[in-house]
């Protein structure tokens, strides 16, 4: 996923908080992926209008450390399955 | 009691449930994977009883619900268990034949919680789809999957494949498409149950198949960011066996109508064991301590070959109900390994599937159990 991509989670995605294992965790059809706190924290700033370079600046700045390697490639890692898609391209599943 | 040599490691936590809510089904598809004696030895779990079933279930850690069946929508508290599902957080499929699934009782799904709908399809011609399914399916189907796309729900098409619909597995890729589906199941055959009975007139021949993937490969890339196709391998053709639940007790339970809940939903076929019911003991003692749910989990009652196997971890030895239904000892390795002493049996069905087929014989509640294994 390109710097300049607006990543947004699937529209058949949701995000819950699993009490059982203390971690967040993403829902989707007939599947599920728990989440850590980085994980979880880069997917809350997946709203389709941040740039990946966006997120990965502002959790930069929140941690004082270069992360975009880190950020992107998790992001590629979620487009890849199709958990979420580039809304500033053309937006797949969307009707 | 089993045979059994229960692992002592704990179990983790579930991550799926599948309810089936009722074995009562307008459809009588040759390839149900229910047992083929459906008579119901106490009856149907009450609401009470399945909303409580569920509340154990999200406190042990499960967060995908299956409400399946038979058909879910003959429940007419359906609506009440979607709700309470949604409640307490599970992400929840409704897997239907969309017989009766009607606009109203749309609204009212998607009002309750509803995640997913799954929808299933028998093919992609008319004819041939009611016959498989043995009974007026196709416009109702074709009618609830255009009010399905209206609700915004996830919406997947299922088609179980088998030797009659395989070849037109490019219309039915098509088909799945222009209903707008955002994911498509294309499901090799299981054979369990009716399907076991079936198999003959079932099992596709390797040719067949070679043609199939070709066509789903190429679809998978052109549907991409359009629509999800998942394609379900047929296990008579593999070498070795798939990694049947995750393993046994490991992530998946399922509860029967009856209340027994079970590692899969097709172990009521291993006559072996006894399974403990949701009725009579609390869903955590069952997952963690009950003597069918130990039975088979992890690795310590394996034998050889796959005892000393270096794929164990990978596929759990494969399927138990397989091994049972087969060999009539569930602790063997599934027939599907070719590394299996039994092996013979899964090559003499491959070869059985160049010959004519032979008639359905259509699920149903008094119909007879047919020629299984």
């Amino acid at each position: 996923m390109a710097l300049s991509a607006r990543p947004a989670l699937w529209r058949l995605a949701r995000i819950e908080f699993d009490p059982v294992r203390g971690q967040r965790v993403l829902l989707y059809p007939e599947g599920a992926m728990l989440l850590n706190d980085t994980g979880a924290e880069i997917l809350a700033l997946c709203d389709g209008r941040r740039t990946v370079a966006d997120i990965a600046s502002d959790l930069g700045r929140k941690y004082d450390a270069e992360v975009t390697d880190d950020v992107a490639a998790y992001l590629a890692a979620l487009a890849e399955r199709e958990l979420i898609h580039d809304a500033g391209g053309t937006p797949p599943y969307a009707r | 009691m089993p045979d059994e040599r229960p692992d002592s490691a704990p179990p983790g936590h579930p991550t799926t449930l599948l309810a089936e809510l009722t074995w009562r089904c307008p459809l009588h598809c040759p390839y149900c994977s229910n047992p083929v004696d459906l008579a119901l030895a106490r009856g149907e779990l009450a609401t009470g009883d399945w909303l409580r079933i569920l509340s154990e279930a999200r406190a042990l850690g499960v967060l995908q619900l299956g409400l399946s069946g038979g058909e879910p929508l003959v429940r007419r508290d359906l609506e009440a268990i979607v709700a309470h599902a949604r409640a307490i957080g599970l992400y929840t499929t409704l897997v239907t034949s969309a017989l009766g699934l009607t606009a109203d009782r749309c609204r009212r799904l998607a009002d309750a919680g509803i995640d997913h709908i799954q929808i299933s399809f028998q093919d992609s011609e008319r004819a041939s789809a009611e016959r498989i399914a043995g009974t007026a399916s196709w416009e109702k189907k074709q009618a609830a999957a255009a009010l399905v796309k209206t609700l915004g729900v996830a919406f997947t098409v299922n088609v179980v494949l088998h030797r009659a619909n395989l070849d037109r597995i490019d219309d039915i890729i098509r088909m799945a498409g222009d209903l707008g589906a955002d994911r498509l199941e294309l499901a090799n055959t299981q054979y369990y149950g009716w399907a076991l009975a079936n198999r003959d007139a079932l099992m596709p021949t390797r040719e067949q198949l070679a043609r199939a993937e070709g066509v789903v490969d190429a679809a998978i890339a052109r549907y991409r960011g359009r629509m999800q196709i998942l394609y379900v391998l047929p296990d008579y053709y593999q070498d070795y066996p798939k990694p049947c639940m995750g393993g046994w007790g490991a992530v998946y339970l399922v509860v029967a109508p009856d209340g027994r809940v079970l590692p899969c939903q097709a172990a009521t076929h291993i006559t072996s064991l006894e399974y403990s019911s949701a009725r009579d003991h609390p869903l955590e003692w069952i997952w963690r301590e009950s003597p069918s749910f130990r039975a088979y989990r992890g690795e310590g009652w394996m034998r050889d070959p796959c005892r000393g196997c270096d794929r164990r971890s990978l596929d759990h030895g494969g399927c138990r109900c397989q091994a049972f239904a087969l060999t009539g000892d569930a602790r063997n390795a599934d027939p599907v390994c070719i590394k299996s002493a039994d092996h013979a049996l899964v090559t003499a069905a491959r070869i059985a599937s160049t010959r004519e087929a032979p008639p359905f014989t259509w699920r149903g509640v008094r119909a007879a159990a047919g020629s299984a294994g």
